[in-house]
């Protein structure tokens, strides 16, 4: 394969990275200028180059293969990308009227590196690949976590983050390498070949767990959780929303398909009454665990971001259900439940940045009354908190009940997933506790005494009024991206 | 076109949203005017109803890859509780007329649940009756959270969390049997059709039946009916009461009984005297029954009287459930509705009439306040009221509570003999807390304050006590009005199982 096919395969990627690069460029040539209008010019150019790559995939959709699996680029890894690069467009129109930092180019310019570390990633069925763009992912995210250099929160945050995710950085890689020791090769593909019927050999188990451990605290499932609550409440709050949406994203689509392409034939059973060992049992239990510590932990944060961080966590089980019966389907499943996660956790990550500017305020305290003083983001946030909660018709809803139904489907004929599926269910319903809570904030209580109209942005509303609209469109009409995922997952042989 | 209800209560909420701040009077007739069209609508359905057949309202693909449709259909079951919840909105917002602090946002919220509710009573889709009965969810927390009395945020997180557990054990029923029968079709009448393994549904039945009968107060899960009844503003305590626990109860009889009617099976053995589900529930509403009755003799708080009679009543909606005959199956429809419109206007009467001018719903005080010569009109109109939940003849609770009874006489005896019991005790409460409110002499040893003038009855609370009383009295009558669509209605395939394979 010459380099010219491979730029070519490469392309949406380079699109990206030009962007940044021209991000970083401009700023520099404007030093002097106000932050805010640097702001609207740095993420204008980062905007133009996600979308220039979306239409590149849209209008010149050039599939193949490179090195081997290196990068894959077909129906379903596009998608996803796409999926990333809307996300990472909403993510820096959040970030517009931010004032935490006078550089901006470089904090536009790492936004756009860790998306294309995660397109990347997305994009590759090889052990090294994978680890290579997490690690590009990883070290913008911690970045981004420092980026508020006054803020003692923001250095504690991503210190702690940067910590626990070298540890699991090791751990994945560690894995990686029993794993390649065993097999022979660090293709997906490959190493399923040359794993299939030899049963579960001792090396190959704690391979298996060292990866899965890794994948979980980049997901952070329960109990590799440690780290979420601390950055979700010290970084900036663009940050907080990138690595809650768009880095969940990556994390959970690398993770199925390390699972359910690398592991196939190694997947065991976690069904209640026929246990058989291997990697579902595995995810089933963290998701076990997730769901519960989640939904508990958040009931008592007086945060509103530490409540979405554990949210964060209770969800990161809601959607390992999505890879338990590791058929399409569930994958599928998963995807969707992804994406319209992301976008409703985006979107409540943006109504916190901009509550936090108006009172300085990110307690649930600080949300009090708002319904009265900024009426249209109160609306946004009360359907995100709903569509988290999983009422319908918002997206949340659909995308549990498909997760749910796919995974009770793969223990079929005999339900064997239902005590999973009780405790999905019975523990979301804890969770409307603490959406509640907030939407009470909002609605019920009274503003403080004195407090006038909370000026929001006018473009910060737009967004959060188009991510509000996304979440309710894709409730009600699931099915307009549905059909999508289902034909790419089904293109790739899942 | 009986899908326009729910379609004109969302538009008349989105049109209540766009409306500028601070116009109480504006919002309250256009919310008027929502919940009449939708009146008008279900009326109009009704005269236009052909007997015994399930109408198609609507049926297209909505998530096709995974069978879900968009169907929504009419029989004589959803027509009835389409027209009690017309009923019951118009009702509401006439008594409700003088709100004035965030009126836009209370009748958008009111409107919401309103089309919620007629959504799930016109769906025919498993999927779709989850939505709408979820969606109903939220507004009901903010009406009481919101504009509520008496500890109403605690009353409002309880029916709220109620609510939810309910419905997350209906979804994992629903999810289960969707599974089962192969995630090809959640239509209820298409899964109807489905054998499900016996095994499956004995398990299925009891947790979906359960998850629904939450919300019509199946004791003891009916805690949360009270507490929020009494914490929720007149307008939306005469809705729960009047529909929202009717949802729990259509739910319970539209999905659980048909869905897994082998469920109602017996088990095969004896456990305490049970020897099947059928059993278990009947004892409870039986139990709701008479503990309603009682404790509501007890309560010093006239809104609890009125909160726990509705416990008691709904009781005979789900015993008459369980008799699985059709004169108790049509006598629990039928209940429902007449529950719907007499409940309405007794938390109508303490809220609005009484509570609004006196401000205290202390029996104990307003037995001072010689209420029946100050506010006549409302003495008159809780005498009816009383009168049609009691269930005395020629009013419509009489009518259903009857049948429910000759339904229980031939499926259980004895319970048959104590929910007749229960009424007794029924007749006990209402009178009791008539004679305290409205006709308590003042003891001339303390003359007390002179009493108040208090401010006049006012035209729409009049005209909503006329429609309320007039319908119970219409349907005690001539309840041929609604029998007439109700008792075919079992007939169709739907209930095949229950009406022909049935244990007894």
């Amino acid at each position: 394969m010459s380099y010219l096919d491979l730029l070519k395969l490469a392309l949406p990627e380079t699109i990206v990275l030009l962007g940044a690069l021209a991000a970083l460029v401009a700023d520099s040539t404007m030093r002097g200028l106000e932050v805010r209008f640097r702001f609207i010019i740095g993420g204008l150019i980062a905007a133009v180059g996600c979308a220039a790559s979306i239409a590149w995939m849209l209008l010149a959709p050039g599939l193949g293969t490179a090195q081997g699996g290196m990068l894959v680029v077909d129906p379903l890894t596009q998608l996803v990308q796409i999926a990333l690069l809307v996300l990472t467009i909403f993510t820096v129109l959040i970030s517009m009227e931010s004032d935490f930092t006078e550089h901006v180019g470089e904090y536009l310019a790492l936004i756009l590196l860790a998306t294309v570390g995660m397109m990347f990633l997305v994009g590759s069925e090889d052990l090294l690949m994978v680890f290579i763009s997490l690690e590009l992912t990883s070290l913008s995210l911690y970045i981004l976590t420092a980026f508020d250099k006054r803020s003692i929160r923001s250095a504690e945050a991503a210190l702690k983050y940067f910590l626990f995710g070298g540890m699991s950085a090791a751990f994945t890689l560690f894995g990686f390498s029993l794993i390649y020791g065993l097999s022979g090769s660090t293709n997906l593909r490959e190493i399923a070949v040359a794993i299939a019927g030899k049963g579960l050999d001792p090396l190959l188990i704690v391979g298996l767990v060292m990866a899965v451990i890794g994948f979980a605290f980049k997901v952070a499932a329960a109990p590799f959780h440690l780290w979420a609550p601390d950055a979700y409440q010290g970084a900036p709050a663009p940050s907080a929303a990138f690595i809650a949406s768009g880095s969940k994203v990556a994390g959970f689509f690398i993770f199925a398909k390390v699972l359910m392409l690398g592991f196939a034939g190694a997947e065991g059973n976690g069904a209640w009454r026929d246990y058989a060992p291997g990697w579902t049992p595995v995810v089933a239990a963290i998701a076990a665990l997730s769901m519960l510590l989640g939904n508990l932990a958040a009931i008592v944060q007086s945060s509103v971001r530490r409540l979405l961080a554990y949210s964060a966590i209770a969800h990161a089980g809601y959607m390992l259900l999505g890879v338990m019966p590791h058929n399409g389907q569930g994958f599928a499943a998963l995807i969707y439940y992804a994406v319209t996660y992301a976008l409703t956790t985006l979107g409540a990550f943006g109504v916190v940045a901009a509550v936090e500017r108006g009172t300085g305020d990110e307690t649930l305290a600080g949300f009090a009354g708002m319904s009265r003083r900024a009426p249209v983001i109160s609306l946004c946030m009360l359907i995100f908190m709903l569509s988290l909660a999983g009422i319908p018709p918002l997206a949340g809803f659909f995308g549990k009940f498909y997760v749910f139904s796919a995974a009770l489907k793969g223990g079929a004929p005999d339900l064997g997933l239902l005590w999973l599926v009780i405790l999905a269910v019975g523990t979301s319903a804890v969770s409307l506790y603490y959406y509640l809570k907030v939407a009470k904030q909002l609605y019920v209580a009274d503003p403080p005494a004195g407090s006038g109209a909370l000026q929001v942005p006018i473009l910060s509303q737009i967004t959060l009024v188009l991510l509000a609209a996304g979440v309710v469109v894709l409730g009600c009409a699931p099915a307009l991206i549905l059909n999508l995922i289902q034909d790419a997952v089904q293109f790739a042989r899942f | 076109m009986l899908a326009w209800t729910i379609y004109i209560s969302f538009l008349g909420a989105l049109a209540l949203m766009l409306l500028p701040a601070g116009t109480a009077r504006a919002a309250r007739a256009v919310a008027l005017v929502t919940a009449l069209a939708g009146l008008g609508i279900g009326v109009a359905g009704y005269a236009q109803f052909e007997t015994g057949r399930i109408a198609t309202l609507a049926r297209v693909p909505w998530i096709p890859s995974l069978g879900i449709q968009y169907h929504l259909a009419a029989d004589g079951i959803s027509l009835t509780l389409v027209l009690l919840t017309g009923v019951a909105a118009v009702a509401g917002i006439l008594f409700f007329w003088n709100i004035e602090h965030r009126a836009k946002e209370f009748f958008a919220f009111y409107l919401v649940l309103i089309g919620g509710v007629y959504g799930v009573f016109l769906s025919f889709d498993l999927f779709l009756l989850f939505v709408f009965y979820e969606l109903a969810i939220i507004p009901k927390y903010f009406l009481i959270a919101i504009w509520g009395s008496t500890r109403r945020e605690y009353g409002a997180m309880k029916l709220a969390l109620y609510s939810f557990v309910g419905s997350a054990m209906v979804l994992v029923g629903l999810i289960a049997a969707y599974v089962v029968a192969g995630a090809r079709t959640l239509d209820i009448v298409e899964l109807a059709g489905f054998p499900f393994p016996h095994n499956f549904q004995m398990w299925a039945f009891p947790v979906v039946f359960v998850g629904f009968a939450i919300l019509a107060g199946l004791w003891p899960f009916h805690t949360w009916a009270p507490t929020g009844h009494v914490a929720a503003p007149t307008a939306a305590s005469m809705l729960l009461a009047g529909v929202v626990m009717k949802l729990g109860a259509y739910g319970c009889l539209r999905v659980a009984m048909t869905l897994f009617p082998q469920g109602l099976e017996p088990w095969g053995f004896h456990v305490l005297g049970f020897a099947s589900w059928g059993d278990v529930f009947a004892v409870l509403a039986v139990t709701g029954i008479v503990y309603g009755a009682t404790v509501a003799l007890v309560q010093t708080d006239f809104k609890f009287v009125i909160g726990y009679s509705s416990v008691s009543h709904m009781g005979f909606v789900l015993l008459g459930l369980m008799t699985l005959n059709q004169v108790g199956l049509s006598g629990a429809v039928l209940q429902m509705f007449s529950h719907g419109v007499v409940a309405g206007l007794l938390f109508a009467v303490v809220g609005r009439m009484v509570y609004d001018r006196t401000h205290t719903r202390d029996l104990a005080a307003l037995q001072g306040m010689n209420l029946s010569k100050t506010i006549p009109f409302a003495a008159v109109t809780f005498v009816l009221a009383g009168a049609a939940s009691m269930g005395l003849p020629g009013f419509s609770g009489f009518v259903a509570e009857v049948q429910v009874l000759v339904g229980a006489w031939a499926a259980f005896p004895t319970l048959a003999v104590l929910a007749g019991a229960g009424i007794v005790v029924g007749v006990a409460y209402t009178w009791r807390a008539m004679q305290k409110a409205f006709f308590g002499e003042v003891t001339p040893a303390d003359p007390g304050p002179p009493p108040k003038q208090l401010e006049r009855i006012s035209v729409h609370e009049r005209l909503g006590a006329v429609l309320l009383i007039g319908i119970s009295l219409v349907i005690g009558l001539c309840p041929d009005l609604l029998l007439r669509i109700i008792v075919p209605s079992f007939d169709s395939p739907l209930f095949d199982w229950l009406r022909t394979g049935g244990p007894r």
